[in-house]
């Protein structure tokens, strides 16, 4: 009946959502609640419900029957008690209109007392309050011209806002400075344009190169400052220069050999040494005292920091996107899920709106068809013709990364026999064939691997990609891996130089080289002639697809050469961050012009948290084991480098600690801790027993919460059975009281 | 002052200026930085007409003028954002400035997700009735799947969703999906935040 209908529609559970004075009560509650419990931390950030148990339920005190203003007013008395920031964290965070939200903070101010918002108009302009609104007059500048112009703003005044006294108008501009940067950063513009047509899976290809691109231009900038700077102001007594012919840049050797790019070239004295210079210096004593400077401490020094920079940077980012995409009590089942987070709101064209309906409608039907099979259960025969068909093609896969290995590794030999009577030239040249042969294999057996993989038919369409993924990755990290190998055994390449650091040095600058030429040949074949193939021989409208997976490997590729090779070729960084940046407008001009979003179901989130993982652990991992056996067991050539005639690299920093322990005996704490803490294991086995621990805690933890959960829903269930019950009684007394 | 009539003539033209209090105001009660409110007040003074271009502050933009918004334009969901973010008496969707901040501020990437789901469900209340039943899941999923006859569901295959997404969702059992319940589901995803977000 109509009344009972009135009543239901006016339940709590209802009304949050639409009305006013719902929310104002909940958020009453919520500051109340907060004001009771802040000495202490909420054991939850969140709280759902506003409903108030019915044992403390006083129809008199219930601030849900009370009228608008009254309540209104009750929740401006609970703000006023909170502190300043809780409070405008409350404010921003009401659900409510602005113009309520402006007519409560009016409330606010006009209750904290006119004397003290008449001290705080008196107070000084500040500074900070005078320098924000110049920050963001240069900015506005800064921003691109045509988006701005014509922006209406303000003559730079001071802004006094209440509550801006020093300290926190200070911070405040901080905070500003913080907000102001995402609008000062460059490729705004262009990433707006490829998410609105695209979506958030493919941007999320180029979010991953603005990431890798800021790794390598801080790796750039610390060797630059501490090393290549330096020794470019001090060069080392040169050998002829050979003269500069175009093929430098493709091989790495011939004018490139002895100059900054490598390893050779960096001397293994303290630069500017006044013990060098001879006592009897004509030099006036008014000249400053050189600084004398230590080559190869600098040198192992700066690529162990920034080393340990990137380290901290990838783990720090790899756990903030863990932490978005992990979440407790996550059961089987989220079609609801699907279907509410479905909606990219970023896509703003109408032809890629239409796509994405075309690709919603698609994933829930291919999910729906799945869940219906699932329900079918497979018999035995057929469970186990499927588990034939995937052991047979996981064997295929391996089988042919074991091949292409074993190709890798005969042909790097017999290049090196062929080298042996041939002229300078076709030398160089030759060197190129190997770089070009593993990147051919890294570009065709993925293709491979996706044919594999449509023969396949795995369960569910994400797992076909992670598949994909997997295989391609297990590829390029063992062809790596036998490169390092033969690299750091010399028994094949560079087994003639007797500068061998300067050699693997060049061969990764090759490879690195040769892995950005196909990658511009694969976006030209791939996209660009697939596409005309597509239009004008086979007439189709389908344009080829954006694949992000075997984009995002590539890219990973590229960055665990660079970081392989820090150490022999110290400009390294520099090289990829260029062709980073080439890559980044060409793939957005290739993908404007020749693609079409991709269809398979992408989260963007989720894919993203896998990316950074792969980057932390196969490539970053192997990096870091590659240079320590480097620095810890490898014997440095005699006659080149900074490290020359040392048993290893690690021995300069060694006797760097025993010439300071001679020289100045108040430091052998030093050593001390040097030789206690760094050469002893046993730190090692403690540290990773503690992690262990913690890592252990919190998983007792988690099931701890999710234990909870359960008992919760069994609570909220019970509780909706008693509202049915009600309802129904409500009902029936309804339509006995009209009969 | 003199400096304020000098911005004012270097911008040129009869250019109104948003009164540094409410600047200030705004920033502090929205997710937006400065710079993006005084972007929004370029982009709503151009969808008013000329003459009304003053006092933009005070003035209401009809619903179709904001249709013509290319955030909006091909958006399935616009006349529920038009009806949402509306405060207009008339029920006519008009929406005034601070309306239109609000819906920026919502759907920015800085908005908490508590925010964007509270609207969010709002937006998918199609009745206005302060829970999501049969009908309004029903509307919804054939907003996802566009409008177009190929691109819909069949009619089982929308009963079978439906199920789906109550059994999943519908903690309560009481055949309806309230807010918390939806603000539950949809804290599942981190995917939401991220999409919920229109860059302007």
């Amino acid at each position: 009946s109509s009344a009972s209908l009135r009543i239901l529609a006016n339940m709590p559970s209802r009304t949050i959502g639409r009305s006013r004075g719902a929310i104002i009560s909940q958020y009453y509650n919520r500051t109340a609640r907060l004001r009771r419990r802040s000495s202490r931390p909420p054991l939850q950030q969140l709280c759902h419900t506003a409903r108030p148990s019915l044992r403390q339920y006083d129809l008199e005190t219930d601030p849900a029957r009370a009228t608008l203003e009254d309540k209104r007013s009750l929740l401006v008395k609970e703000l006023l008690s909170l502190s300043p920031s809780q409070r405008s964290h409350m404010l921003l965070n009401v659900p409510l209109s602005l113009a309520e939200k402006r007519t409560l903070r009016q409330e606010l101010s006009g209750q904290r007392g006119p004397l003290r918002q008449h001290a705080q108009c008196r107070a000084p302009s500040s500074l900070c309050g005078w320098s924000k609104d110049y920050i963001i007059l240069v900015s506005l500048g800064y921003g691109s011209a045509q988006q701005l112009s014509g922006a209406l703003v303000q003559a730079p005044a001071p802004v006094l806002s209440p509550g801006s006294l020093s300290l926190q108008g200070c911070r405040g501009l901080w905070y500003r400075l913080l907000s102001l940067l995402p609008a000062a950063k460059p490729w705004h513009y262009a990433l707006k344009q490829i998410g609105g047509r695209f979506g958030s899976s493919v941007l999320s290809y180029f979010l991953f190169l603005k990431t890798l691109l800021m790794f390598n231009i801080i790796s750039f900038l610390i060797l630059l400052v501490f090393v290549v700077a330096l020794q470019a102001a001090y060069p080392p007594a040169s050998t002829s220069p050979q003269s500069f012919t175009g093929l430098e840049l493709l091989t790495g050797a011939g004018y490139f050999t002895h100059s900054l790019l490598y390893y050779g070239y960096y001397s293994n004295v303290t630069l500017n040494d006044p013990c060098a210079s001879s006592p009897n210096d004509s030099a006036s004593p008014l000249t400053a005292p050189p600084l004398p400077y230590n080559m190869p401490l600098a040198y192992v020094f700066s690529v162990g920091v920034s080393f340990l920079v990137t380290c901290v940077l990838l783990v720090y980012s790899m756990s903030c996107s863990f932490r978005e995409s992990y979440r407790v009590g996550s059961s089987a089942g989220d079609l609801a899920v699907k279907v509410f987070c479905a909606w990219d709101f970023k896509v703003i064209q109408r032809r890629s709106v239409k796509l994405q309906c075309e690709n919603i409608c698609t994933q829930l039907k291919e999910l729906l068809a799945d869940q219906q099979s699932r329900s079918r259960s497979l018999s035995l025969c057929q469970r186990l013709g499927h588990s034939a068909v995937l052991l047979l093609a996981w064997a295929l896969s391996l089988s042919t990364v074991l091949g292409c290995v074993l190709a890798v590794h005969y042909f790097s030999e017999h290049m090196h026999a062929v080298t042996w009577g041939s002229s300078e030239r076709q030398q160089e040249a030759i060197l190129l064939v190997l770089p070009f042969m593993v990147s051919l294999l890294n570009m065709l057996m993925p293709h491979l691997y996706n044919l594999l993989a449509t023969w396949e038919k795995q369960d569910s369409p994400v797992a076909q990609v992670y598949v994909a993924i997997c295989r391609n990755l297990i590829l390029k990290m063992v062809v790596l891996g036998l490169l390092c190998y033969q690299w750091l055994s010399r028994r094949v390449v560079c087994s003639t130089e007797e500068c061998w650091e300067t050699c693997v040095g060049q061969d990764l600058y090759r490879f690195v080289v040769m892995d950005f030429i196909f990658t511009l040949l694969d976006t030209l074949f791939g996209e660009l002639v697939w596409r005309l193939i597509l239009e004008k021989k086979l007439k189709r409208k389908q344009k080829p697809e954006f694949d992000i997976a075997q984009n995002v490997l590539e890219l990973i590729y590229g960055q665990t050469l660079t970081w392989l090779g820090v150490l022999f070729a110290p400009l390294l960084p520099a090289v990829q961050t260029l062709k980073l940046l080439l890559l980044f407008y060409i793939k957005k001009t290739s993908l404007m012009q020749n693609c079409q979003s991709p269809s398979k179901p992408w989260q963007a989130s989720h894919m993203r948290t896998v990316f950074i993982t792969l980057l932390c652990f196969p490539s970053f991992l192997g990096a870091a084991v590659f240079l320590s056996y480097t620095i810890w067991s490898v014997r440095p050539s005699e006659t080149c480098g900074p490290f020359q005639g040392l048993e290893n690299i690690y021995k300069s920093g060694k006797t760097w600690v025993q010439v300071l322990e001679k020289s100045n005996p108040n430091i052998t704490w030093f050593a001390w801790v040097h030789q206690h803490l760094v050469e002893n294991t046993f730190l090692l086995f403690f540290v990773s027993g503690v992690l262990l621990a913690v890592i252990y805690f919190n998983i007792q933890v988690v099931r701890g919460q999710q234990r909870i959960i359960c008992l919760l829903k069994e609570q909220i269930a019970n509780e909706g059975e008693d509202k049915i019950f009600l309802i129904q009684k409500l009902h029936s007394v309804y339509e006995q009281r009209e009969r | 002052t003199c400096e304020a009539e000098a911005a004012r003539a270097a911008m040129g033209g009869s250019a109104s200026l948003l009164p540094r209090e409410t600047l200030g105001e705004y920033q502090e009660l929205t997710f937006l930085s400065k710079q993006e409110i005084l972007l929004a007040y370029k982009r709503f003074s151009e969808l008013l007409p000329k003459e009304e271009r003053e006092n933009a502050c005070s003035a209401r933009v009809p619903k179709s003028q904001i249709l013509t918004l290319p955030e909006l334009r091909a958006n399935p969901f616009q006349h529920r954002i038009c009806r949402v973010f509306s405060t207009s008496d008339d029920r006519d969707d008009s929406m005034s400035f601070e309306d239109f901040l609000d819906m920026l501020s919502v759907f920015s990437d800085s908005a908490t997700s508590d925010i964007k789901s509270h609207y969010a469900f709002r937006i998918f209340d199609f009745d206005d009735d302060g829970t999501l039943d049969r009908k309004d899941l029903e509307k919804l999923v054939n907003c996802l799947t566009g409008q177009g006859e190929e691109s819909r569901l069949s009619n089982t295959e929308m009963e079978q969703l439906i199920r789906n997404i109550l059994e999943e969702s519908d903690i309560d059992k009481d055949g309806t999906i309230n807010l918390a319940e939806f603000q539950h589901i949809v804290s599942r995803s981190p995917d939401f935040a991220r999409y919920g977000g229109l860059q302007w």
